[in-house]
């Protein structure tokens, strides 16, 4: 290792031979982290694909009653965000302390923002019991009866009865072959049954995706009140440039999300 | 080099107390906590089995009522699978092995190293509050419905399980960047030694499949929790496809097991015959391979379960594809040892029983994975027998023979040879004895995981538990073994057997640091330029002794 390159360079963990290898073995490592956290997502999209294909017409019927603008808006301010961060890492590649606090804070005040749009959102749901599976009791204004489509489940076996299945709401096509009738059957119900099949997966995504926000939020919070201290600089810089990583894949996941559970036809 | 000077400071020496252990970044403590704790599990999952098969000795209730029966070979199977066998090899000797198998000063992240220990002992802990909580009585599948509607503690179980899995993650992220980056001058990808490809290729499955498995828990917590019916057909949601996701999981998940094993096994059937492995190149991308394949295969755990016959033929296709790199490996093996000359100490006579146990399991495998055959054999103790023989004959065999191999290295001790080749005996006739007599039953239609039976069925399970008492005397006998060795066993030489690969150039056990100087790698199977040296038990280079 040269002398000059040491000096500049910030004390690398003993570990490591050069500075290079330090830098390259945790950017690998922060890529394949994120392509787990693609997999673990990757799970619930598997399911969406799944039942959107069992059931498009309960995906159709329902998606109306998600505010596609609210959705835009929350698009739109993720996509700032994960510019705002894009810049930041910039700005301490450059050394630009100011500029980089500057943007970190912006940055946050993007995910802030987005959460507080998707509270509103959930809160809506709430109000109608537009809510997933048991919890499902739909009473919106649009809806012309008040009703709930989820039969009545005796959730508790008594217990010594443990052989009392109860009945299926509609038996599962799902990855089974079914039969024609189901099919008929299914296909002439005015009203799709199983709605709350799409709320159910909308909760699932959208709250793991909620959940991956707050998660982005406090390491870029860390990584701010780190940046205030004057930690970074053009030779380190990594760990803005890691926070900034996982941010755009949380910003990439929702922008898949959107148009499958907003824009639906 | 000389066995004689002892290094004053090694890694077990420096620093003392709890906390050096507990929050320790060195790679070498990580591992030998990882084998203390696994080791742990082991004996608690072996406590279990013990307890199934007692209470199958004879038909109808001999120690236990039919819902205590569902717990314990639930917790039998969660203990064994998910602390036992898929962090087995990689976290004890992966962590203990591979940094100093690539003459490195440790993994790329050791913090994210203890880390994942420390989400081993959470998990850990989940587990065993699950067990005190009311035992889960699911089998280890949680398959649903079932797993949503029963009243045992299936969330802070299959939390655990999640919590496990993110530790399995971080270690295969560790692995897959420390190998990829931290090689020392002179190994190419064409000298790194067997087991680190082994390694390799299971990091890659640990990260793919892992996080599936994760999202399949997830839901089900929710699931339990809030009732959010994506398995549960009451609410319209598909168990099928839960069995999907568990399995897109859990059959990589084997593969997780058994790669390691493998590589085990190309150190140990070079070193003890000593000859130059054969086929080289053979045996590492077959390793890649299997890792691939091990991801198509999946759905033959559902062939009965009302997939599509289509999903059932192309399933059944593939999973026939993964005996080819698998067979490519058991014969390179042999043309190893072929006019090798063969020591039969003990870690090579638990790469024998490797050799016959999981060539039985594999290839009754194929009974498994043909439709026609499978339809029949579906759920009994046939399988049973197989995955014990693949996974136990396998994996814990391969583990075993691990133990013994590195022990010298790890605490610096040699152990009696003549209890260890007692214990691999005991191991191998016991293991044999309870699980052959399966095979047969399962044939004639005993089904697994029942409490109660037929009476013409007693002989082979009579048999079956006689095999698991035999089995655990082996295991008295080898714990005694190795913890007798710690106190009063002979100081072990840096070089015990005679092997090529770099962890055998320090001394035993290791410096803090490993090496000073990431050290020059040559052939990692080059024997040849090892002699014995009559003086300190051990092989020295052939240089090093005619300089001398
Ligand atoms: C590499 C080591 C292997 C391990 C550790 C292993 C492990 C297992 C386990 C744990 C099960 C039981 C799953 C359950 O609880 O339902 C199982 C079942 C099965 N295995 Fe393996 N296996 C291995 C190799 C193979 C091979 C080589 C084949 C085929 C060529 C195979 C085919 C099957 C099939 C078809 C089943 C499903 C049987 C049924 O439930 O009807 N396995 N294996
Ligand atoms: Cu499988």
């Amino acid at each position: 290792m040269r002398r000059s390159e040491q000096s500049a360079a910030r004390e690398i963990p003993h570990h490591f031979a050069t500075p290079r290898q330090a830098y390259e073995s945790g950017k690998l490592g922060m890529w394949i982290f994120l392509a787990t956290e693609v997999l673990l997502f990757g799970g619930l999209f598997a399911a969406y694909a799944v039942y959107r294909g069992n059931h498009p017409e309960v995906f159709v019927y329902a998606h109306r009653f998600l505010d596609a603008r609210l959705g835009a808006l929350n698009t739109l301010i993720l996509i700032t965000s994960s510019l705002t961060m894009a810049w930041a890492v910039r700005s301490a590649q450059l050394g630009n302390r100011r500029l980089l606090t500057l943007l970190l804070a912006l940055t946050l005040l993007g995910g802030g923002a987005f959460l507080g749009v998707k509270i509103v959102e959930y809160e809506h749901k709430w109000k109608h019991g537009l809510l997933w599976g048991e919890q499902y009791r739909p009473h919106h204004p649009e809806t012309a009866q008040e009703h709930s489509s989820a039969p009545e489940i005796p959730r508790e076996t008594p217990p010594g009865d443990r052989t009392n299945i109860p009945p299926a709401a509609i038996g599962p096509p799902g990855l089974a072959s079914s039969t024609d009738e189901e099919r008929a059957a299914h296909a002439s119900a005015k009203e799709p049954r199983n709605v709350h099949l799409f709320f159910g997966v909308y909760f699932a995504m959208t709250g793991l995706h909620g959940l991956h926000v707050i998660a982005g939020l406090l390491v870029i919070g860390w990584v701010f009140v780190r940046a205030r201290g004057g930690a970074y600089g053009p030779s380190n810089f990594e760990p803005v440039d890691r926070a900034g990583l996982y941010w755009h894949l949380v910003d990439l996941i929702w922008i898949f999300l959107f148009p499958l559970l907003y824009l639906i036809h | 080099m000389n066995g004689s000077t002892a290094v004053a400071d090694n890694y077990l020496s420096h620093g003392r107390g709890f906390r050096s252990w507990f929050f320790t970044l060195d790679h070498k403590r990580i591992g030998v906590m990882y084998l203390a704790s696994i080791f742990f599990f082991l004996i608690l999952g072996g406590f279990f089995a013990m307890l199934i098969r007692t209470e199958l000795l004879t038909p109808g209730r001999t120690i236990m009522d039919a819902d205590t029966y569902n717990q314990v070979f639930t917790l039998h199977g969660a203990v064994m699978i998910f602390l036992f066998i898929i962090p087995g090899i990689p976290a004890a000797f992966g962590n203990f092995v591979l940094p100093v198998m690539l003459g490195a000063k440790d993994v790329a992240f050791p913090r994210l190293n203890l880390l994942s220990y420390h989400l081993y002992v959470v998990g850990a802990i989940f587990s065993v509050v699950s067990i005190l909580l009311g035992a889960v009585d699911t089998g280890w599948t949680f398959y649903t419905p079932y797993s949503t509607t029963t009243h045992t503690s299936v969330v802070s179980m299959t939390l655990g399980a999640f919590i496990l899995g993110f530790s399995s993650i971080f270690t295969g992220i560790n692995f897959i960047v420390t190998i990829h980056r931290m090689r020392p001058p002179g190994m190419s990808w064409n000298r790194l030694p067997l087991f680190l490809w082994a390694l390799y290729s299971t990091a890659i499955i640990q990260v793919l499949a892992t996080p599936v498995l994760g999202i399949t828990l997830l839901l089900l917590i929710v699931e339990r929790l809030l009732g959010i019916g994506i398995f549960d057909p009451a609410l319209g949601g598909d168990p099928v496809l839960y069995q999907h996701f568990f399995w897109f999981y859990s059959h990589p998940a084997v593969y997780i097991m058994i790669l390691p094993a493998m590589g085990v096994m190309s150190e140990l059937i070079s070193v003890f015959s000593r000859k130059h492995i054969f086929g080289y190149k053979a045996i590492a991308y077959s390793s890649v391979a299997i890792a691939v394949l091990s991801f198509l295969v999946w759905g033959h755990h559902m062939f009965t379960s009302g997939q599509s016959d289509l999903g059932n033929m192309i399933f059944s296709a593939l999973t026939f594809s993964v005996a080819i790199p698998s067979a490519i490996k058991v014969f390179n093996w042999l043309a190893t040892m072929y006019k090798g000359s063969i020591r039969l100490d003990t870690p090579m006579l638990y790469a024998l029983s490797f050799l016959l146990l999981f060539g039985i399991g594999g290839l009754t495998g194929l009974f498994l994975g043909a439709l026609a055959t499978d339809v029949h054999l579906h759920d009994t103790y046939f399988v049973v027998a197989h995955f014990h023989y693949t996974m136990m004959g396998g994996v814990l065999i391969a583990f075993l023979g691990a133990m013994h191999y590195w022990w010298p290295k790890m605490f610096g001790r040699m152990y009696s040879e003549k209890a260890g080749r007692l214990a691999a005996f005991l191991v191998f006739v016991g293991f044999n004895l309870t699980f052959f007599s399966q095979f047969v039953m399962g044939s004639q239609g005993m089904p697994r995981r029942y409490y109660n039976y037929l009476d013409r069925f007693q002989p082979y399970h009579v048999l079956s538990t006689i095999g698991a008492y035999v089995l655990a005397v082996a295991f008295v006998v080898l714990a005694g073994n190795l913890i007798h060795s710690l106190f009063r066993g002979r100081k072990a030489p840096a070089n015990p057997w005679g092997s090529a690969t770099l962890e055998w150039m320090c001394a035993s056990p290791p410096p803090h640091d490993n090496f000073a100087e990431p050290p020059e790698a040559g052939d990692p199977y080059d024997l040849e330029h090892l002699v014995y040296d009559e003086s300190i038990g051990g092989y020295v280079p052939r240089t090093a002794r005619e300089g001398a």
